[in-house]
């Protein structure tokens, strides 16, 4: 287990290396002089565009702007942005904003959908089912946008539930109600998901001896079908768990989320290098992480699981 | 000052099942009049792109703060009437040496005192090219200053005494003292040389307001401001201080106003254009702003240089129905130009010789553009070059549209994916179209219009107009030493652009803004942003 985990983290070193030289020549072969945007609609005198440039190093050949980059990297300098805020200082404070919505999003994925989708499940095509199954399809059929602007407007605006925004700091009280937009996206394929699992191990031959050896449903139904039915789930769990982390933009624009959505997003309108390799590094690794954790997972949910040597 | 671009999400459908339900938010409690000189203003804005350095900021997100925290030697009041306010007195002969004297006792928060020293050293480090501020520009007219090597002390910069210096401009220029509110010309306290890079994030000023603590700029979140108490001049803060709440869309500061988080913006999301007036009555405003929108047609493009260039320009002008697209494009919220500057600046007119150009005559169109194939018959199509991601589309397609149906030729935008891609080609002189540009004025004078746009090698002339006349009557303005002579000056210079038409006038942008219920006194100034020192607010 230990060694399948190190060979993991150790495949992970290449994978990074390499996002962060594609993404930093991304980045460099943008078209336009992020230089020449910072004066707008005016027009600067070309000596004063090459001082600029020469102050982000960006006068400087690509692979050199690229190894100095990772030069700073390995000596903790993460390169400044274009306000002259340290890279690391905006990760460190995007990323736990970002990472609260995203867990609350996911707590309310899990606990809406997993419980309807295992009730729909277990009875399929009755009311319930019926009912779970077309308000599902409206929620996915439904733009995020949409679905962020009318409950702002409804819970927030008019019956004042929340606040319309986030407010300083973030609070988790605050990103309740984005949470739960942004859970609305995912939460007909957790329903969806979770239901046709269900109904699956609801007939497989180790359900009908759990009932035949006199086992009661309320033991049968958590035990062997919830726990057997939730492997794609989680899969799609973490997957989901990892687009949430790499920001919601949509989302973060609509309730003001200080978070790394909407901070990525301006620094690659700015063609800020160094903030969005740095970000999208971070992004990175969580997804190694994030993906690591579900292979391992697998084998808890299903002891039938075992872990090449 | 460059306008913030905000990410704008396609938002409409939303939004009109939001505008279906909004009829009925509206409470009718009348505010109370008594104001609380304690109560803090929240308002909109947006994360400054550059350390708050006056010299280096150049978009509104900065200049908005740094307006707030500092002043200069004058200030603009609403009308953009320059009024003293570091300034003692700023004295003139020739409208080429200024003597500018500082008012006794003037101090910046750290209570250091507000000195000759102190403007012309960040006056200094704004214009030495090794500093590569974005601002540097400003000072290009005095005396010294240089583009080619590093001036550490221009020589057109002298202190005479403690509280007097003299500046001398290479030429004259009768509106220098008009400029010297932008926020290029703020003084700066000795601390800040220090570190500037830490001074610019945690600025010390001489301003109405200052940051609350030291580190009150929470970066892509907001600002806290309190009221300067020690601050003598005319912007004396009537309100306990300003919260700046950076929005990186307008549509979450609109939804913040309606569900009172927030009690004043300067911006309207465009899902709520067509109705934030009628939501919020005579706590709105739609006024005509200091922004001028056009799109040059280069003479380098084949078919647009010389006589036939002149006719083909004038028919194009006459082929766009202004009215029309501000009316259904915009919802009235932008005034077809009537020249090329705006209506909010001293001496705008209305009726320069020549302004009818700008008249919708699809007859006259067509005329002209007959007249200009007699010369050389048109081949190819013609394209409006703008960039994709500044909801430019509309209106671009609109102007199209209307230039071919009127003119019977193939016209279309030309999309660039970002800003940053399009202002480089228009840099690059690379663009073969024609291309939309803006521009918002820095100071409230005519010739800020004019000059940097269409005078001979002028840093911002992205068509390379050049007309010997029209750069002789902006000299004889600038020479002025008569306002009033300088302004007709002006008008003349304008004639020349109408007949040439470097740029082809669209409209002016006006300011949007609306406001809760528990502020007074609300007014936005000459460049679109509210006074928030004579805003006055009620606890509820």
């Amino acid at each position: 287990m230990a060694g399948y985990i190190l060979r993991r983290l150790l495949q992970a070193i290449p994978v990074l290396l390499g996002t962060t030289f594609l993404i930093y020549f991304m980045v460099f072969a943008m078209p336009g002089d992020p230089i020449v945007a910072l004066f707008g609609e005016k027009t600067p005198p070309p000596q004063v565009l090459e001082a600029v440039r020469e102050r982000y190093n960006l006068d400087k050949p690509f692979i050199v702007q690229y190894l100095l980059f990772l030069g700073g990297i390995f000596q903790g300098d993460l390169g400044i942005s274009f306000s002259g805020e340290p890279v690391s200082d905006i990760l460190a404070r995007t990323f736990p904003v970002t990472l609260r919505l995203a867990l609350l999003s996911t707590l309310f994925l899990m606990v809406g959908g997993i419980l309807i989708g295992l009730i729909s499940g277990l009875r399929k095509g009755g009311i319930f089912d019926a009912s779970a199954l077309v308000v599902s399809l409206i929620l996915i059929s439904l733009p995020i946008f949409v679905i962020g602007f009318v409950a702002q407007f409804v819970f927030a605006i008019q019956l004042g539930w929340f606040r319309t925004t986030v407010g300083p700091g973030a609070p988790w009280g605050d990103l309740v109600l984005p949470a739960i937009v942004l859970a609305a996206g995912s939460f007909a394929q957790i329903v969806r998901l979770t239901r046709s699992s269900v109904i699956e191990t609801d007939g497989q031959d180790f359900v009908r001896t759990a009932a035949s050896k006199g086992l009661s449903r309320r033991r049968i139904v958590p035990v062997h079908i919830l726990r057997n039915s939730l492997i794609p789930v989680v899969t799609y769990l973490a997957v989901d768990f990892g687009v949430l982390m790499v920001g919601a933009t949509v989302t973060e624009g609509i309730f003001n989320v200080p978070g790394v959505g909407n901070t990525l997003y301006q620094a690659i309108i700015r063609g800020e290098g160094p903030t969005v390799v740095s970000f999208v590094t971070v992004m990175v690794l969580i997804y190694l992480v994030v993906n690591l954790l579900v292979d391992l997972l697998y084998a808890v949910l299903d002891p039938r699981i075992r872990y090449a040597k | 000052m460059k306008i913030k671009r905000i990410g704008v999400a396609a938002i409409a459908l939303a939004a009109a099942g939001a505008l279906a339900l909004s009829g009925c938010s509206t409470s009718s409690e009348p505010a109370a009049p008594e104001g609380d000189s304690t109560a803090i203003i929240t308002t909109n804005g947006s994360e400054p792109q550059n350390p708050l350095i006056p010299t280096n900021t150049n978009e509104t997100g900065g200049g908005k703060i740094l307006d707030s925290i500092f002043a200069g030697l004058i200030y603009y009041d609403a009308e953009g009437k320059p009024v003293n306010d570091m300034a003692e007195s700023i004295e003139t002969e020739d409208s080429q040496t200024y003597t500018i004297t500082i008012k006794e006792g003037q101090e910046f928060t750290n209570g250091e005192p507000v000195t000759a020293e102190s403007f012309v050293k960040a006056w200094n480090y704004g214009a030495a090219l090794d500093n590569a501020q974005l601002s540097s520009y400003f000072f290009e007219s005095i005396e010294g200053f240089s583009y080619d090597e590093n001036v550490d002390e221009m020589s057109g910069l002298e202190v005479i005494d403690e509280r007097t210096f003299e500046v001398t401009l290479k030429q004259p220029e009768s509106d220098f003292p008009l400029r010297l509110g932008y926020s290029a010309y703020y003084p700066l306290p000795e601390a800040a040389w220090e570190d500037l890079e830490a001074f610019g994030e945690n600025p010390i000023g001489n301003g109405p307001y200052k940051l609350a603590e030291e580190g009150a700029w929470k970066h892509n979140e907001r600002i806290d401001l309190v009221k300067n108490e020690d601050y003598q001049g005319g912007r004396q803060a009537a309100n306990g201080g300003l919260e700046i709440i950076f929005y990186a869309t307008q549509d979450a500061a609109y939804a913040d106003l309606q569900g009172g988080n927030l009690d004043i913006i300067d911006a309207i999301p465009d899902s709520a254009l067509a109705t934030y007036e009628d939501e919020f009555g005579d706590r709105s405003v739609n006024q005509a702003a200091a922004i001028f929108q056009s799109f040059v047609i280069p003479d380098r493009l084949p078919h647009f240089g010389g006589e036939e260039g002149k006719l083909r320009r004038a028919a194009i002008s006459h082929a766009i129905n202004r009215e029309e697209i501000t009316d259904v494009i915009f919802s009235g919220t932008r005034t077809p130009a009537k020249d090329f500057t705006s209506p909010v600046i001293d001496g705008y007119s209305e009726d320069i010789p020549g302004a009818e150009v700008l008249e919708y005559d699809p007859e006259r169109a067509v005329e002209l553009w007959e007249e200009a194939n007699a010369l050389s018959p048109w081949e190819g199509s013609f394209q409006i070059g703008y960039n994709a991601d500044g909801g430019h589309q509309a209106w671009v397609d609109a102007v199209a549209n209307q230039i071919k149906n009127e003119l019977g030729i193939d016209a279309t935008g030309a999309p660039y994916p970002t800003f940053a891609e399009f202002r480089t080609s228009i840099t690059d002189r690379a663009i073969q179209t024609a291309f939309r540009t803006g521009w918002q004025a820095d100071y409230p004078s005519l010739s800020n219009f004019l000059a940097p746009l269409y005078q001979t090698g002028a840093g911002s002339n992205d068509g390379d107009y050049s007309n010997p006349e029209f750069d002789q009557l902006m000299a004889d303005g600038l020479g002025a030493t008569d306002v009033e002579e300088g302004i007709e000056k002006f008008q003349q210079a304008q004639e020349i652009l109408f007949e040439d038409l470097p740029a082809i006038p669209l409209w002016y942008s006006t300011v949007n803004g609306a406001w809760g219920e528990q502020v007074e006194n609300v007014e936005f100034g000459w460049n679109s942003v509210p006074l928030y020192y004579q805003v006055t607010k009620s606890e509820e």
